[in-house]
């Protein structure tokens, strides 16, 4: 019956989702962080997806190939009076733009909607179908 | 006789199977609408029903027999012969061509058919399980 692959399917893109949206929260908690003692501040995370396929018939799952760091600069702030400024006076802060995780999240988030809904129709129409010739 | 009785089973359990297939496929679409590079699939559900059941004489499903012995491929509920790939409504920069609204309403439209379906086929046991007691 293929139809209970959807719920690897789906199972499979909500997890990746989640993953996604762990690492959206974890950049945008991270997102006024400054230089610690070896002098490199927070780097934003950003995940990949790839296509797995799920068994021989074709059904096709997502999972999470690699976690990647942003490698932009972080923004460098004029501020002497900091704890964290280096010898010239200045701060560097992380390189995470809070509006792009924004949007990032938003789309996680109703990508991992998306998902859910699709198991629940996928539910109830198996659910149906063992009632068949009742 | 009683083949008679079962033929429009038959046809419906093989639109029935059809059906959860794309229903598979409309999923595999709709989890991969993130994914870089990833084309959407779609399935051509007359022709792949028409070739289940029998009704289409050289699709692409069935397999040729040029010597004797050969076998000829039963029909069957199998859609991967007509898998089509589906162009994107607007070219996206991760070459990804799913279109989220297009897949949404297949798969609702999907999931109404297979529904639909399985009352067609409960209908008919109904109908034939009446015929059977007759009247009593």
């Amino acid at each position: 019956m293929s139809m209970f692959n959807i719920f690897n399917v789906s199972g499979s893109a909500a997890s990746a989702q989640s993953q996604r949206l762990n690492v959206v929260a974890s950049n945008l908690a991270n997102a006024d962080t400054v230089a610690g003692p070896d002098g490199a501040a927070y780097k934003a995370r950003q995940v990949t997806f790839q296509t797995e396929l799920m068994g021989s018939t074709g059904a096709a799952g997502v999972r999470v190939s690699n976690v990647s760091e942003d490698e932009t600069p972080g923004r460098r702030v004029h501020d002497p009076k900091h704890p964290g400024a280096d010898a010239a006076g200045y701060v560097t802060y992380s390189n995470v733009n809070p509006v792009e995780e924004m949007v990032n999240m938003i789309s996680a988030s109703r990508s991992y909607q998306n998902n859910v809904e699709v198991m629940s129709t996928a539910k109830s129409l198996l659910l149906k179908t063992l009632q068949m010739g009742a | 006789m009683l083949n008679r009785l079962t033929d429009t089973l038959n046809f419906h359990g093989q639109a029935l199977g059809l059906r959860s297939e794309r229903q598979r496929l409309l999923a595999s679409n709709i989890a991969n609408a993130d994914t870089p590079g990833y084309v959407a699939r779609d399935m051509n559900f007359a022709q792949a029903l028409r070739e289940a059941t029998g009704a289409g004489t050289n699709g692409a499903a069935a397999l040729a027999t040029s010597q004797p012995g050969h076998l000829a491929g039963s029909a069957g509920a199998r859609g991967e012969a007509n898998l089509v790939y589906a162009n994107a409504s607007q070219n996206n920069l991760d070459r990804n061509t799913v279109d989220m609204d297009r897949e949404r309403a297949a798969f609702a439209d999907n999931s109404v058919k297979y529904e639909a379906t399985l009352r067609f086929i409960n209908g008919n046991v109904r109908t034939m399980l009446e015929a059977i007691k007759g009247q009593s």
